[in-house]
């Protein structure tokens, strides 16, 4: 009582802020205590009021009672029950850890240089979380939460083997806090319950990269769908042992789409939109982050004989890929991102969400080849284009160009003349 | 001559009547109990917490409180600080707060320009907010509090059901933090009058590492699987306010000593039981 009196009615200090409201307090003091009966019957029976009302509101909200049915129970295979007991020695060997560095980590479309060393080593790899306002096309403008800045986040190649040391930072400025979820880690979450952060804080854990493959990295702090449709997504390399075959270029594209609050290309601050999420009908699906992020001077770049490797992944959050480089064919695919060159003479991969796949080419002929998801509308209508520019002597051999242009007239038009 | 007088007089009265009315009316708007100077009452209602225990389905009841119609500002924490040099961002125990404590104050009584005296002071922990609160004699708002200060609309203690009120509280999370923040009442009153709910900065609960659970059936296990793997809507009552899935994303990333750049808090005030005439 003899707080709440201080805080109703003794003197404010001279520089608190209520000031203002001390003296209405008093006159409102004063008037409750000769009305108190007045007050007291209009406050209860406003309460009740607004008790009842919340009721309706309540019960309006539910539906009509159906008419009887009968619900029948559910029928289920049985699960043989696991115990700590039936643990076993895992079938694979770790290799011993021979010194310490820090992983090369690029953005894209670069990739790190291959890993030459012959032995696993304790690898450092530190990522910083951010949330910031970039461009998604000429105009339009997006508050984006990102891996290292960017979106897509930096490429990081490991090797086979490798003791990974992976620290996330929140930047102070974020309003949220973020983790990652690497699909390289065997573990729970990925790193999720490991690195999740508050806004200024770091975390760090360790894994083994037990598994070589192309893998998704994430953020899946809740809501995750938010998280990722606002662009934390991007790649991780687990180079196999003996390495990848050797291949004159290697480039990182990863698709992603975006549900925004404009039209495709409407200018301005765009904000996510969650009901179009929730439909999947996206406004922009895009390589690397942003419209024309591979076109005119960002266009990737190859000369005659080379051979192209590409790291596909696809952050999603919802749509499937159907990744295809007009007018050529896949040489070999790495069909979701697995290490086996399974497939040959590829025309369209598919890129699951949240998943991956390498593609090698070797290029023949000089010209402009365009990457596009071949769900077709995706390409031209909401950004998923992107180039490669091949240079080079021409080969008329295997394309010779425009031979001849003439006339068409039908046999039938030219009868009936 | 008589019934003239009497008429003035009849008259007199029910203009004096009708004027008191209309002044009781204006002081206790809407349904609000007289609250201390600088806070409002929010009445007794529910609330549905975004993670519950399967078995629970019935909403929260929470108690009328009073709320602080704003957030705290530096001029309000730098006279707390003066008048408590344990508190200040040189003397502060490591314990009681991290190293940002503070940290865009020049010093241990200088909060920056005179221009961010009514910003919201931000980067102060857990324990800093609650020392402030027992100062004033007053506590932090329980989670269940909050969210349920929170879910009002201009217009409606609950405002969730209302797209345009769901559409601009996002609007706050999709914008990066400023350099500095506005100044309180700078955003929007919701019914209850509380100031800036939405759309300033996040704000501290006294519950805010045991918000997740209510009761003890639901262990920390299952918890994190709902928060962090693909599944996390599976729990939430309403999937579309995901701006209170950022809240809960947030409080279960804090620990009490931690100070964040956007993590201010504002006091809370149990109703006293007692008829408001007894004072
Ligand atoms: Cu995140």
């Amino acid at each position: 009582m003899r707080r709440l009196l201080s805080n109703y009615f003794l003197p404010p200090t001279p520089d608190d802020p209520m000031k203002k409201t001390y003296r209405f307090t008093s006159l409102l003091a004063v008037l409750l205590l000769i009305a108190a009966s007045a007050i007291l019957f209009t406050r209860c029976a406003s309460d009740d009021v607004s008790a009842t009302e919340a009721k309706a509101s309540e019960s309006s909200e539910m539906t009509e009672t159906p008419a009887e049915y009968t619900v029948r129970p559910r029928i289920r295979g049985s699960v043989t029950p696991a115990s700590a007991k039936d643990a076993k020695p895992n079938s694979f060997e770790l290799p011993p850890i021979e010194g310490e560095e820090v992983a090369t980590i690029t953005y894209a479309p670069e990739v790190p240089p291959p890993i030459t060393r012959t032995h696993a080593s304790r690898v450092k790899v530190e990522m910083k979380v951010t949330e910031t306002i970039k461009e998604r096309a000429d105009g339009v403008n997006y508050t984006f939460w990102t891996f290292g800045d960017e979106v897509p986040g930096p490429f990081v190649r490991v090797r086979e083997g490798d003791l990974v040391e992976f620290t996330l930072h929140n930047h102070p400025s974020s309003k949220v806090p973020h983790n990652i979820d690497l699909h390289s880690v065997t573990g729970p979450g990925g790193g999720a319950e490991a690195t999740l952060i508050a806004p200024g804080k770091s975390a760090t854990f360790e894994f083994r990269a037990l598994s070589p493959g192309l893998y998704v990295y994430h953020c899946a702090t809740a809501p995750v769908g938010l998280h990722v449709a606002n662009g934390m997504y991007g790649l991780i390399l687990v180079e196999p042992k003996e390495g990848l075959p050797a291949v004159d270029r290697e480039y990182y594209v990863m698709q992603s789409e975006f549900y925004t609050d404009g039209d495709f290309m409407e200018k301005g601050l765009r904000t996510f939109n969650q009901e179009k999420a929730l439909q999947e009908i996206p406004d922009y699906v895009v390589f690397n982050g942003a419209v024309n992020a591979l076109n005119g001077d960002n266009a990737l770049q190859a000369a005659v004989g080379e051979t192209v490797r590409l790291f596909l992944g696809n952050g999603g959050p919802n749509l499937t890929s159907s990744f295809h480089v007009i007018g050529e064919i896949f040489d070999r695919v790495y069909t979701e991102g697995g290490i086996e060159a399974n497939q040959r003479n590829v025309q369209t991969t598919a890129i699951p969400a949240g998943g991956s796949a390498m593609v090698e080419f070797e290029v023949a002929v000089p010209g402009a080849y365009k990457l596009v998801d071949h769900a077709i509308f995706r390409a031209f209508n909401k950004g998923a284009v992107g180039t490669l520019n091949v240079v080079g002597p021409e080969n008329k051999e295997v394309f010779s160009g425009r031979t001849s242009l003439e006339d068409y007239r039908p046999a039938e038009e030219l009868s009936s003349n | 001559m008589n019934t003239l007088l009497l008429r003035l007089l009849a008259g007199s009265l029910l203009l004096g009547g009708v004027a008191l009315g209309a002044l009781l009316l204006t002081a206790a708007s809407s349904d609000t109990e007289p609250a201390p100077p600088g806070m409002v009452y929010v009445a007794e209602g529910t609330y549905q917490p975004l993670f519950k225990n399967p078995e629970e389905s019935e909403p929260y009841t929470v108690k009328p409180f009073f709320l602080q119609e704003t957030a705290v500002t530096r001029a309000d924490f730098l006279a707390f600080v003066e008048d408590n040099p344990r508190w200040r961002k040189s003397n502060i125990a490591t314990i009681f707060a991290d190293e940002q404590y503070l940290k865009d104050w020049p010093s241990d009584l200088d909060f920056g320009p005179e221009e961010l005296a009514n910003t919201p002071v931000t980067n102060v922990s857990w324990h800093a907010a609650r020392a402030y609160a027992d100062w004033r004699g007053m506590r932090l708002p329980t989670t269940a509090e909050w969210e349920r200060a929170a879910m009002a609309s201009a217009t409606d203690a609950d405002g969730l059901g209302d797209p345009d009120f769901l559409r601009r509280l996002s609007e706050w999370y999709s914008q990066p933090a400023p350099p500095s923040w506005p100044d309180v009442r700078s955003t929007a009153q919701n019914y209850w009058g509380a100031w800036d709910m939405h759309g300033l900065v996040w704000e501290w609960v006294e519950d805010f590492n045991t918000a997740l659970v209510r009761g003890d059936s639901r262990s920390d296990g299952d918890m994190d699987r709902v928060l962090y793997c693909g599944s996390g809507s599976i729990g939430a009552s309403d999937f579309q306010d995901y701006a209170a899935f950022l809240r809960y994303g947030l409080r279960s990333g804090l620990q009490a000593d931690y100070t964040v750049s956007s993590l201010g808090f504002r006091l809370a005030m149990d109703v006293p039981t007692s008829s408001p005439d007894d004072l």
